[in-house]
């Protein structure tokens, strides 16, 4: 799935990583893009920001890929909770 | 074991005077003055104006990315000036000096932008988020940390914090382990960024800052002016230098410091004078040997007379022979960053046999009266020299450097 929403959040990575847009799609793991923890946590809080959503440290700590990341905040957006959400 | 000899073999340098050690001493052997209007901050809310800002610094062409995004002022220019001194070195690391060598940092605000920023979006702005960068942005051993990553140090790193002394009291602790055999290679020093709105109003609050210009030892002299930077000396062992064929600016030879007890802001000239005579002793050097002090000359009402009163005592008769400059005059007062500043100012005052002056002097005050050097360099090979720095706490520290000659 590319909707608006994954373009948005990797829009997100991008820019806090000083990423090119290009090289990141749903299926790319943060090992590939060289995302460590440090980084993870302040990709968590842009988005917190962007969607003005509270991300639980326990979800936050499972994400390892794109697709994750996207599938966590649809499931905060729409109220559930994103540690069920499916990757 | 015998004693080692610790010596001196790149410096780095980053302040109002210049972006790296040569601007630097350029700026100081023609008499400077990095003092100007500050333009970092919205001057509109302060009594005060003037500061020793870094000019032309773009954090981009030393950080790029992420990099920058993790580093808080002050920590880029620590590592800006470590990774200078470091090339200045020469230096080429191998395992098993990376973990034989040491980093000691100091500073005194540490990341106060940072933490600025955090207070600014939590209690002005009511965001309730706080940059997640904002701890290791923040922490006084982020520069030290940053340059163990950089160049794979992983000897002892640490960084104290004792205000306005806190990077001699960082060179002093580097050189002590050097000198014990603990270490072979050192890089220490010091940095600081103190232009932030909640640092600059508890400065103006405690009211020594000066509303002009800074002009330590002068009758007219009205206070302190803050300045930034930072500065990092690559400290290694005479053998260790003679080995790889390092060129070697100075020698350091002795650490001195105490503690006034006396009062929280005041100064005493006894724990002044104590710290030097520590120096001294700790470096087997006599007083009548020493010709050059970089002194602490804040440019207060309060620390030049106790500051002179201090230098007399423990010299004596020699007092009257001594060249004493305060250089903050031209490079303001880094606070955590001065004493490693004044350091560098130092030795490379005994490499060049050229004693920076004490800028902005203009009237003899019969309560400091000593040779300060006033405004103009003065030509003079001098071999042994003293650098103080005394902090708020009563924290004095003094370093006992000398000039090489083999």
């Amino acid at each position: 799935m590319n909707d608006e929403l994954t373009q948005r959040v990797i829009k997100i990575i991008a820019a806090t990583q000083h990423i090119e847009l290009e090289k990141i799609t749903p299926e790319s793991t943060f090992q590939e893009l060289g995302i460590d923890s440090l980084d993870g946590i302040n990709i968590l809080f842009a988005l917190e920001n962007e969607f003005s959503i509270d991300i639980p440290d326990d979800a936050g700590q499972q994400i390892r890929t794109v697709r994750e990341m996207v599938n966590g905040v649809r499931t905060l957006i729409s109220g559930g909770d994103p540690a069920q959400a499916q990757a | 074991m015998p004693e080692r000899r610790i010596v001196i073999t790149g410096l780095g340098a980053i302040c109002a005077l210049g972006r790296n050690k040569d601007e630097f001493w350029d700026s100081l052997a023609r008499g400077v003055c990095g003092i100007r209007p500050l333009e970092t901050v919205d001057r509109t809310q302060f009594r005060v104006q003037n500061g020793a800002e870094v000019l032309g610094y773009d954090p981009a062409e030393h950080f790029p990315g992420k990099e920058r995004e993790q580093l808080d002022r002050f920590a880029q220019f620590a590592v800006t000036a470590g990774r200078e001194a470091v090339a200045d070195s020469g230096i080429e690391w191998r395992d098993e000096q990376r973990e034989r060598a040491a980093i000691v940092t100091g500073s005194c605000v540490g990341g106060q932008a940072t933490e600025n920023e955090g207070y600014e979006n939590l209690y002005v702005l009511k965001n309730p988020r706080v940059n997640p960068l904002t701890i290791p942005r923040s922490m006084e051993n982020a520069g030290a940390s940053r340059l163990s990553l950089e160049f794979g140090i992983t000897g002892p790193v640490y960084t104290v914090s004792t205000a306005c002394s806190s990077s001699n009291h960082a060179i002093g602790q580097a050189f002590w382990l050097l000198r014990q055999g603990v270490c072979d290679m050192a890089l220490a020093g010091g940095s600081e960024a103190p232009f932030g709105t909640g640092v600059l109003k508890a400065w103006e609050a405690m009211r020594v800052l000066a509303p002009d210009t800074c002009r330590p030892f002068s009758k007219d002299r009205r206070g302190l002016v803050l300045g930034e930077g930072g500065a990092m000396l690559v400290m290694e062992t005479l053998e260790a230098a003679r080995a790889r064929g390092a060129r070697i600016y100075a020698e350091i030879l002795g650490f001195g410091m105490s503690s006034d007890a006396h009062h929280l802001t005041q100064p005493a000239a006894e724990g002044a004078a104590r710290a030097m005579r520590s120096a001294l002793s700790d470096g087997g050097v006599d007083s009548s040997q020493v010709g050059y002090i970089n002194a602490h000359g804040t440019g207060t009402l309060a620390n030049d007379p106790t500051e002179v009163a201090a230098i007399r005592s423990v010299f004596n008769s020699h007092a009257g022979d001594l060249a004493v400059s305060s250089t903050k005059s031209m490079h303001g007062h880094a606070l955590g960053a001065a004493g490693a500043i004044e350091a560098v100012a130092t030795i490379l005052a005994l490499d060049r046999g050229l004693l920076p002056p004490t800028a902005n002097f203009t009237e003899r005050d019969p309560q400091c009266d000593i040779d300060v050097i006033p405004n103009t360099a003065r030509e003079q090979k001098v071999d042994y020299a003293l650098s103080n720095s005394f902090a708020f706490g009563g924290l004095n520290a003094v370093l006992a450097l000398g000039r090489f000659r083999g």
